[in-house]
């Protein structure tokens, strides 16, 4: 297996995913194939070639400082199933 | 003759003639959609009344004087993109009720020119995967045989188009997802160059490669929809500011000394011979319109696809890291702190393909698999992107299959995600380049449609487009859907109108 059960287990938590220990026994064995895949990259030498994360060559993409008006609260909210006073309502997140 | 079955230039004679008000060609859809959808699947939301309103407003428009390109043309719009107060799901349970408070640019670009949306098409969850089997919803079937796939992720939006449920539809490619299904449903499917159109308001997969582009009944309509949809967009920072050209400038059929390069790596193995067959064929079309074929070879482009499943499920699962359940989408009902919340939201709200990729990318990204994984293929980009330029110093445009095989059985791959992965094989290098590309129909192979993909020069739309007019031209694609049961079943090989609109003379109907 390219990658272990507990690997699984552990980039499930980082990736803030839950799984049935049926699942993570699924997920082991089809992530191990995809990544015995990738592994095909390694028959490339790349030792001295740049990586390209973007195509375009654009940077620094500014916009002059204006103020202009905002979404209205009442559409940023709508879609929130727990809010209170114009706010987002959240878990407690300090004991 | 049925009003659905025309394409944009042809509705536009009529509409711009008075000949049809844009109210009786959106009904003519809407009746077309309740009579086909039961057995196609293609939609997830249907916007009757919106699309009434539309038409009435369009109709005005038109007498008025006011009408554009576009103005009164029905369209369907894939539901991963944002459409103000219309549900755009993504077909996930985690965006099953989320309505958007705003547009996406290119809709906003739609609206104004007076577009009428018929409603919103049915994907592959949040855009992942090749077969539309993926979505939470339902599973779309392929006009041409019920039993088959439509493609992915874009296969609600190929579908509607090959069965007549609109006139243009829009879609969004980040590996393929406009162009195979394209193929796998016989219609005209471009993804343009990254950067041309903006992605203001497409739910993001994979930032650096997806792209929104049409999907037409013919080539003509896929120049006449480009020239709307593109454009520098202050909302999204890696639009590019270019001069826009008239795409229907270059629905030429003279290729005459055209330097067309054909890849030794795009016939490998996994080709079904029919594809190869009708494909090579389509070759013989364009030497003989005068194009000049060149043997190129693209050699990295087999690890493209490797690659590809790196790049697009790092950014994914960042990209998708967002749904927290607080602002929007599914939230938990049971949890018990903070974290379970989100853990709980996220693997109830994810379907299985979502979570597999989310967990690919999580662990190319994390610590110690950072450079083995995420680095090393981003540096493979690199060198697939130099390949691609070599190559067109050579040739003009590449030409190929869009996919290595005509739809699949549903269900035939479901369980095997690398055999799915498999089917963008032909597809994923031009994303990761950044190239543009389009699918055409070139030919049947045991009855079901084979794509032409051309692949040109960052921002050469305009040569694809060229080289798509003249061959569609010179091969006439006459053959349509018969699953869908469709007036006119007999394929024809002299009537040179595409789809199920070669049931009238075109010259005597519309001039």
């Amino acid at each position: 297996m390219a990658i272990s059960r507990s690997e699984v287990e552990h980039v499930a938590k980082l990736a803030r995913l839950k799984f049935s220990q049926e699942e993570i026994e699924e997920f082991t064995v089809q992530l191990s194939k995809i990544i015995d895949y990738v592994n095909k990259l390694n028959e490339l030498d790349t030792e001295n070639v740049e990586p390209t994360a973007h195509i375009v060559p654009i940077y620094n993409v500014f916009r002059e400082d204006e103020v202009k008006p905002s979404m209205d609260r009442d559409k940023i909210l709508m879609n929130a199933l727990y809010k209170e006073n114009g706010c987002f309502k959240v878990p407690k997140i300090i004991e | 003759m049925e009003l659905y079955s025309l394409t944009i230039h042809e509705l536009r004679e009529l509409l711009k003639k008075r000949e049809v008000s844009a109210l009786e060609v959106t009904k003519s859809y809407l009746e077309r959609i309740k009579e086909v959808e039961p057995k196609i699947d293609a939609l997830v939301t249907i916007t009757e009344d919106f699309a009434l309103q539309k038409a009435k407003e369009a109709d005005e428009k038109i007498k008025k004087g006011e009408d554009t390109a576009l103005t009164g043309i029905p369209v369907i719009i894939k539901d991963n993109i944002s459409t103000e107060g219309i549900k755009t799901t993504c077909s996930s349970k985690m965006l099953e009720n989320y309505i958007p408070p705003y547009n996406a640019t290119v809709v906003e670009k739609l609206l104004e020119e007076g577009v009428i949306i018929l409603g919103k098409s049915n994907l592959d969850e949040f855009a992942m995967g090749s077969s539309t089997e993926n979505s939470a919803f339902k599973t779309t079937k392929n006009p041409w045989d019920l039993s088959r796939v439509p493609g992915g992720s874009s296969g609600g939006s190929a579908a509607a188009i090959a069965a007549d449920e609109a006139a243009f539809a829009l879609g969004s490619d980040t590996g393929g997802s406009i162009r195979q299904p394209a193929s796998l449903c016989g219609v005209v499917g471009m993804k343009p160059t990254y950067g041309l159109v903006s992605r203001y308001g497409l739910v993001a997969f994979a930032s650096s490669l997806d792209q929104i582009g049409p999907f037409t009944k013919d080539v003509t309509d896929c120049a006449i929809v480009l020239n709307t949809i593109i454009g520098h967009d202050p909302k999204d920072s890696t639009s590019l500011k270019i001069d826009k050209p008239d795409y229907t400038s270059y629905l030429k059929e003279d290729i005459k000394g055209l330097r067309i390069g054909v890849a030794k790596e795009f016939f490998g193995e996994g080709i079904e011979e029919g594809v190869k067959e009708t494909v090579q064929e389509s070759i013989k079309v364009l030497q003989n319109l005068g194009a000049e074929i060149i043997d190129i070879s693209i050699p990295y482009v087999e690890y493209a696809l490797p690659a590809y499943y790196i790049i697009a499920s790092a950014e994914a699962s960042s990209n998708l890291a967002r749904y927290d359940g607080i602002r929007y989408g599914h939230i938990a009902e049971k949890y018990e702190d903070l974290i379970d919340m989100y853990m709980v939201t996220r693997s109830e709200g994810f379907g299985k393909e979502v979570k597999r990729r989310i967990m690919l990318g999580t662990y190319a990204l994390s610590s110690g698999y950072y450079d083995a994984y995420y680095k090393k293929a981003l540096k493979v980009r690199t060198l697939i992107k130099n390949d691609f330029e070599k190559a067109f110093e050579k040739c003009d445009v590449i030409i190929g299959p869009t996919s290595p095989t005509v739809a699949f059985k549903i269900g035939e791959r479901a369980n095997d995600p690398l055999a799915m992965y498999l089917a963008d094989i032909y597809t994923v290098s031009v994303n990761i380049a950044g190239l543009p590309g389009i699918s055409i129909p070139c030919g049947l192979s045991d009855g079901l449609p084979v794509g032409l993909q051309i692949i040109g020069r960052h921002f050469e739309e305009g040569k694809i487009l060229n080289v798509a007019y003249a061959f569609e031209q010179a091969n006439k694609f006459n053959a349509k859907p018969q699953a869908i049961g469709v007036q006119d079943n007999e394929v024809r090989s002299s009537d040179w109108l595409r789809g199920p609109c070669r049931t009238f003379d075109r010259e005597q109907n519309l001039l």
